[in-house]
């Protein structure tokens, strides 16, 4: 078990150096230079120069890439002289556009996705697995077929359009719900709840279908298998074999998916937060390519690819975890 | 499922009456009178037997051809109607921009009204953005297609560092945010072209996002066609063409292709109404097609903030991508079920 998480450990490492490598050479390699950009139009080669300076893009490349690797682990001093600043620990540079630090956009906008994320995860878990087994326990039955034909559907509506008709539906049309706000769950838990509802319910809703499909097929592919019918052989309540048997190897591969599903999901969830005009690390990813915000889109790009990559470490331990069956090595 | 422990007799006896049991049921074996005769079949016939007797088949290919059908007869139906998809007629929106009339201006000479603001015919939007959609999707699908058959046979048939070495690719691949990467990838690398004085060309951003899409999407099918040849070739058609003095182009071209081309096909139509899903994404952040170029997804992001006076405009090209995208899938998973009898969903 040790041995295998250090060696996915080394792997994600080497993953993450790649990544980040790439990211920044097509990021930093553009030929159009930010600080004009910043600096605007009445500006001579000396000021540009300065902030070149500034945002320290003035060194060749290779040594860029260093500058900004080692700024993420001990920091780095932007400048030199009267404009020199240093930026501590985890730095990933200033903003562009109000040379805000990114870290400290990226702690602003964090938490505005993670609440939409993890609400709407439990929603579409919770809602599509249950939803799921059902169906596959009830086989045929109308409720089966209802079941199959919503999840069917589901599977294929888009974020963009759902959420904008629960938008009319819910709050333009009927007043039932406010218009999404973030309000920092230590701040109101109720108001953070009642705020993102409507995101929750359009990711959670959405995704349950693709959860319903999914489990729905697992636990029926599990019902025909072996171990199953050994279970009710030996005289096993039925609800008890569907719990404790079926369901547990059912739910494996679910697991997996649910693990990369949220680990991408945390990275932004750029469409629901335009919809409702969410403050989160999409929305910032999409402002900032709009503007040309290197290092925003940087930090944003190389935070969604950790994402990703701790959540393959943690699915394949947890993998172990829930099935017996598999083993680490 | 059952089906495969019945004996063949008995599902031929229970079919003809109870026609719904065939729903979940591959139902392979000839229905009918023309059944007596024996006939020998090529997979690909039998495949396309049960494509044809299966109904959702048979309805998402009638609406994907209607679709296709109107998205190439679009510039017919604009000569017809006289209606340019830019024209704008704003002498149909009243002083605040809304659209005259019901149901977002709905009416004999604008079928599915006007755009709030613009004052452009929906219809006609509609039906170019359909083109759009269409063209990047296929021409995405088909390059996702190319690059994975290609890169999978090489890392199938080659074992060794160089298979280890591709799969290892394809897991950096996969750890890359697509979304998040496409989203930052396309401005970025239009600046490195063009500058702020020259606006790129709309087909120089079309070309950007099929490129992206094939480049970051054919990891799914490169890992199908490397598991498929690792299995093939071990069987013993290959070793007699080798033995046959078969080169290494013969055995991939020859050999293993017409046995993997089922999954491909099938990785290949699933993937399609995944790209107009998200080419639909992209616009609706703004990265997707450029203006004038009609696009179903910039069509639902300028209509977010007409949601509350005018949801018309939201619903024709939502509902549009919704019915071609659950048409694309449903017509995926029946092609998977008519070439693979065996999958169960």
């Amino acid at each position: 078990m040790f041995r295998f998480i250090v060696r996915r450990l080394l792997v994600a490492v080497v993953t993450l150096i790649v990544i980040s490598l790439v990211t920044f050479g097509l990021f930093f390699a553009v030929p159009s230079s930010p600080a004009k950009v910043m600096c605007g139009k009445n500006c001579t080669a000396e000021d540009i120069a300065q902030v070149e300076e500034r945002l320290g893009i003035r060194d060749p490349l290779p040594e860029q890439y260093a500058n900004v690797v080692s700024g993420i682990f001990v920091g780095r001093t932007f400048g030199s002289g009267d404009f020199e600043r240093e930026c501590p620990a985890p730095c990933l540079g200033y903003s562009f556009r109000n040379d805000q630090p990114v870290t400290e956009i990226v702690t602003q906008r964090a938490p505005v996705t993670f609440s939409i994320v993890f609400g709407a995860a439990a929603i579409w878990i919770l809602l599509g697995v249950t939803l799921g087994m059902i169906s596959a326990l009830r086989r045929g039955t109308v409720f089966d077929r209802l079941a199959i034909g919503v999840s069917l559907a589901g599977a294929s509506m888009q974020v963009y359009f759902f959420g904008l008709i629960l938008l009319y539906l819910l709050v333009y049309a009927t007043g039932l719900l406010p218009f999404p706000t973030y309000t920092p769950l230590t701040e109101n838990p109720a108001k953070w709840a009642l705020g993102l509802l409507l995101p929750w319910m359009t990711l959670g809703f959405l995704n349950s279908a693709l959860y319903a499909r999914l489990s729905r097929a697992q636990m029926l592919e599990t019902l025909s298998e072996d171990f199953v019918r050994t279970a009710r052989a030996k005289g096993l309540p039925l609800r008890r074999v569907h719990t404790r048997h079926a369901l547990r190897a059912a739910i494996t591969p679910i697991v997996t998916i649910a693990g990369l599903d949220v680990g991408t999901a945390l990275g932004g969830t750029f469409i629901t937060e335009t919809i409702f005009g969410l403050q989160g690390l999409g929305k910032a990813t999409v402002e900032a390519v709009q503007f040309l915000n290197l290092p925003v889109v940087m930090a944003t790009v190389l935070l969604a690819a950790i994402f990703i990559v701790i959540a393959n470490i943690v699915v394949d331990v947890l993998y172990a975890v829930i099935d017996p069956r598999v083993r680490l090595s | 499922m059952s089906d495969m422990s019945h004996p063949p007799s008995l599902s031929l006896a229970g079919e003809p009456s109870e026609p719904v049991a065939e729903v979940n049921s591959p139902a392979d074996t000839p229905v009918g009178p023309a059944s007596r005769d024996i006939v020998g079949r090529s997979p690909g016939q039998l495949a396309w037997l049960r494509l044809r007797r299966d109904r959702t088949a048979l309805l998402s290919a009638v609406t994907l051809v209607v679709a296709m059908i109107v998205a190439l007869a679009a510039p017919l139906l604009k000569w017809l109607t006289g209606i340019d998809p830019t024209d704008k007629f704003v002498d149909r929106l009243n002083d605040f921009g809304m659209p005259l009339g019901y149901a977002g201006g709905i009416s004999a000479d604008h079928l599915l009204g006007l755009e709030p603001g613009s004052g452009r015919d929906i219809l006609m939007q509609l039906l170019y953005g359909l083109r759009t959609s269409l063209f990047i999707a296929f021409v995405s699908a088909l390059l996702a297609s190319l690059i994975g058959v290609a890169v999978g046979i090489v890392a199938g048939y080659a074992r060794g560092w160089l298979d280890s070495l591709i799969n290892w690719f394809i897991d950096v691949t996969l750890a890359f945010p697509f979304l998040i990467f496409a989203l930052a990838v396309i401005p970025i690398v239009e600046d490195r072209f063009f500058t702020e004085r020259e606006a790129p060309p709309p087909s120089f951003r079309i070309a950007l996002i099929v490129a992206t899409f094939g480049l970051f999407s054919w990891t799914y099918t490169a890992r199908l066609v490397r598991g498929q040849v690792i299995s093939l070739r071990e069987r013993e058609f290959v070793d007699a063409a080798r033995a046959a003095g078969a080169g290494t182009g013969h055995l991939l071209v020859r050999q293993f292709l017409p046995n993997i081309w089922a999954p491909i096909l099938v990785t290949l139509s699933l993937n399609v109404p995944q790209f107009i899903a998200i080419e639909a994404a992209l616009a609706f952040v703004n990265i997707g097609v450029t203006e004038p170029t009609p696009d179903l997804g910039r069509m639902i992001y300028n209509s977010i903030g007409y949601v509350a006076s005018d949801p018309w405009y939201t619903l024709f090209p939502g509902l549009t991508i919704f019915i071609l995208v659950l048409a694309f899938n449903l017509f995926g998973d029946a092609l998977r079920d008519a070439l693979d009898p065996r999958s169960t969903r």
